[in-house]
């Protein structure tokens, strides 16, 4: 039985408009073989936390460049794990300072990939992330 | 027809000490089809004197036929090309291909045979003439140097005020305002959607009673001020306009100069509100406005700096900012107004990237093709109004969040491109930008930057120095050509807000930035310290920006006390007004803004209003 294709949300949180960073890392996702759902602008945790359950996601993507991460994150996170999905994977991206990258590894994030990352280590963290999620079901 | 067989020997030798197109052609009128090719041939035949015999043939060099010096130029080139095909064997280029940051194929060597289709006058002509490929003004950064403008804002208006404050005392000569995410959406810092936004990538502004200290000890009929705003840009002006009046400056008095594009919003930066006409109409009714009431305001900055950053070429910037232009020029006559007096006011802003002698041909190509555009299609007549005025920011997205300080050196070369290129005012960026908002420090830098090429490169000295250059001028060709075939395109789609619903400037935008991260990836690009001469650097502990958490709290309680200690009935009378005339598409908006304004109506509250009337915009999603 082939394993069935790793579904992954991109999204973008909040006010920010800066799309670029998201739309590529969703289109070299989706070119690695993934299943990609992008959300588009000003989407709030809730609905992005709809989305991912009613896709069956395994994993949010979220991009924030404004400097509200904090906010999002936390928000995200605790939504999903209230409505018993705190299996599904988050990892991130954009504009956040390093110093703030344990916080949110704290909050729950797997990972943090800031400007300069390569979508090949993004697309290779994700797969490995998502086996051992499988593993465990 | 050359000029060099018509001129006295006298002539000549004055020629020889002034090996100057600029000197040349003064006598352009009299051989009304002199093309750039003679003229370059002129030139040619003129050094021949100078120097050694036998150059160019050497055969009479005053009288040599323009065909004579074309077979010789061509036999020198090819042989040149034939010595070059032997070396290669032995010693490879480095790439078979070389193409700008653009995506222009570039030649390995450019000469004149490659402007044989130029005219001088034509295509090139003198600063502060149709059609301004050389500038706007005729002696450009030997009168005055562009206006240094940093972007700048954050967390509360008392803190923006601080920086601000800074920035004039350090020499900056003009003040540029960045706002919060809530209040370039028309939210007030208590909305639901604000959450963790507020102050973040600018400063808070919920009415005029921020307005009011963020621009405290700051007298606005001295400095230049530009907004960053744009869906409620007529909401922001209105606050400026009212704060001024309590300074005792007329509007009338007031410079600088409101973003009011909405259409790159919808294409590439996102802080959209309103749909498409509305929002036409709110900007269309800045234009009015003003002309007759702050005349030396600039009405809408028409940017392709957020669609560079988005990720598209160069040429696609100007094709994409030039065709939005467009738009706004035809949506303000089919309002009624004359394009020879709003088109004065229109103003323009451009990213500096970091391909210097690309970015130099492109800020010419914009501003020449604008006013080709302006005086062919749009029929103006009124000099000023086809002269591209452009404000010019280097790219954000070429920073680097490794070994950061070596985005100083980034943002001098694409500062200086810009200066070469004839901008009228820069924001140069700070190195620690990719990291966070930028520190007091990093801020410093980027402005002594700017100072350091105003005060010692020198390249300010001589107006449109890299004019001539056989490869700048060539670049300059290629991406005027590149731009006007897109402009062609959008305009049998049925104009820009047909293309933007099609998303075709968006896909265009995205498969160019795609590309652009595979060529990174896969090492055809190379980012210094990236993905080629990469260190390991120590963690943390770097000086960063932060804002104050409380920010947001503290801004939900001054807005409530503000919003107790006013007539709240007087307030909703405004907003009635605001209404009405929102409903009434022949009645200006800006009067019944500034009103409500003036009470300290919120940007939320007459926001609301025109949500209400106006709808919301949604995004066409493309992928």
């Amino acid at each position: 039985m082939s394993e069935r294709r790793i579904r992954v949300i991109v999204a973008k949180p909040g006010l920010d408009g800066h799309d670029r960073g998201a739309k590529v890392v969703a289109r070299a996702l989706r070119d690695a073989g993934m299943e990609v759902i992008y959300t588009g602008l000003r989407q709030t945790p809730e609905s992005i936390v709809e989305t991912a359950i009613q896709e069956d996601a395994d994993a949010i993507g979220i991009s924030i460049l404004s400097g509200a991460h904090e906010h999002y994150f936390k928000e995200i996170i605790g939504l999903l794990k209230s409505k018993n999905a705190g299996d599904i994977i988050v990892f991130g991206g954009g504009v956040i300072p390093e110093g703030d990258i344990p916080k949110l590894v704290g909050m729950g994030a797997g990972a943090i990939f800031g400007p300069g990352t390569s979508t090949k280590d993004c697309v290779e963290w994700i797969r490995k992330a998502v086996g051992e999620k499988r593993s465990k079901e | 027809m050359l000029i060099c067989i018509e001129l006295s020997r006298n002539s000549m030798k004055w020629l020889h000490h002034s090996v100057c197109w600029g000197i040349i052609f003064p006598f352009a009128g009299r051989f009304t089809n002199l093309s750039f090719f003679e003229a370059q041939f002129s030139q040619i035949g003129t050094l021949s004197q100078k120097t050694e015999e036998g150059q160019c043939s050497g055969k009479g060099r005053f009288k040599v036929s323009e065909k004579e010096i074309c077979k010789a130029l061509s036999e020198g080139k090819k042989s040149y090309d034939e010595r070059v095909a032997k070396g290669l064997g032995k010693q490879p280029e480095m790439m078979e291909t070389f193409t700008t940051v653009g995506g222009i194929p570039l030649e390995r060597l450019y000469t004149p045979l490659d402007l044989e289709e130029m005219d001088y006058c034509r295509d090139i002509g003198f600063p502060g003439d149709y059609p301004y490929t050389r500038g706007v003004q005729p002696t450009m950064f030997r009168g005055r140097f562009w206006t240094m403008r940093q972007y700048a804002g954050f967390a509360t208006a008392a803190e923006s005020n601080a920086r601000y404050r800074y920035l004039l005392e350090n020499g900056q000569t003009g003040l540029s305002v960045a706002f919060d995410l809530p209040t370039q959406i028309g939210y007030d810092s208590d909305h639901p959607m604000a959450k963790g936004e507020v102050g973040k990538v600018g400063v808070a502004i919920d009415s005029l009673a921020d307005m009011e200290t963020l621009f405290g000890g700051i007298p606005l009929g001295k400095v230049s001020t530009s907004l960053t705003i744009n869906a409620p840009a007529a909401v922001l002006l209105a606050m400026y306009i009212a704060v001024g009046e309590k300074q005792g400056v007329k509007a009338a008095d007031l410079s600088g100069t409101i973003q009011n594009d909405i259409l790159k919003e919808y294409i590439a930066r996102g802080t959209y509100i309103f749909p498409p006409k509305p929002s036409m109409r709110l900007i269309t009714d800045i234009f009015g406005f003003c002309s007759g009431n702050v005349p030396k305001w600039n009405t809408i900055s028409i940017s392709g700096y957020h669609i560079r950053e988005a990720g598209s070429t160069a040429a696609q910037e100007v094709a994409f900012t030039l065709a939005d232009g467009l738009a706004y020029v035809q949506a303000a006559v089919d309002a009624g107004l004359d394009p020879d007096v709003f088109g004065q006011r229109l103003s323009f802003f451009f990213n500096a990237h970091n391909d210097f002698l690309e970015e130099v041909a492109k800020f010419r190509a914009a501003r020449r093709l604008w006013a080709r555009l302006m005086k062919d299609r749009m029929g103006v007549t009124e000099p000023k109004a086809m002269m591209l005025r452009f404000h010019t920011q280097t790219a954000g997205s070429t920073l680097t969040a490794q070994q950061p300080e070596n985005n100083i050196v980034r943002v001098a070369i694409q500062a200086l491109a810009s200066v070469m290129g004839g901008t009228q005012s820069l924001h140069t960026n700070s190195f620690d930008e990719a990291l966070a908002l930028p520190s007091e420090k990093s801020v410093g830098i980027a402005l002594k930057t700017q100072q350091i090429i105003a005060h010692e490169s020198g390249a300010t000295c001589t107006v449109d120095p890299l004019a001539g250059s056989y490869a700048v001028e060539s670049l300059t060709n290629e991406i005027e050509r590149q731009a006007l075939e897109y402009i062609d395109k959008i305009d049998k789609m049925g104009g820009m807000l047909v293309a933007i619903e099609k998303g075709y400037p968006q896909q265009q935008i995205q498969d160019a930035a795609y590309q652009f991260q595979k060529a990174v990836e896969s090492g055809d690009r190379v980012v210094v310290g990236v993905n080629k001469f990469h260190v390991d650097e120590p963690g943390g502990g770097r000086d960063l920006l932060r804002v104050d958490p409380s920010v947001g709290a503290n801004q939900e309680k001054a807005l409530d006390a503000m919003k107790r200690s006013r007539d709240n009935v007087l307030i909703r009378n405004r907003l009635d007004a605001v209404r009405a005339a929102a409903k009434n598409g022949s009645v200006n908006l800006m009067p019944v803004i500034i009103d409500a304004v003036r009470l300290y109506a919120t940007e939320g509250e007459i926001c609301g209003v025109l949500r209400e009337e106006f709808g919301e915009y949604r995004e066409n999603i493309v992928l």
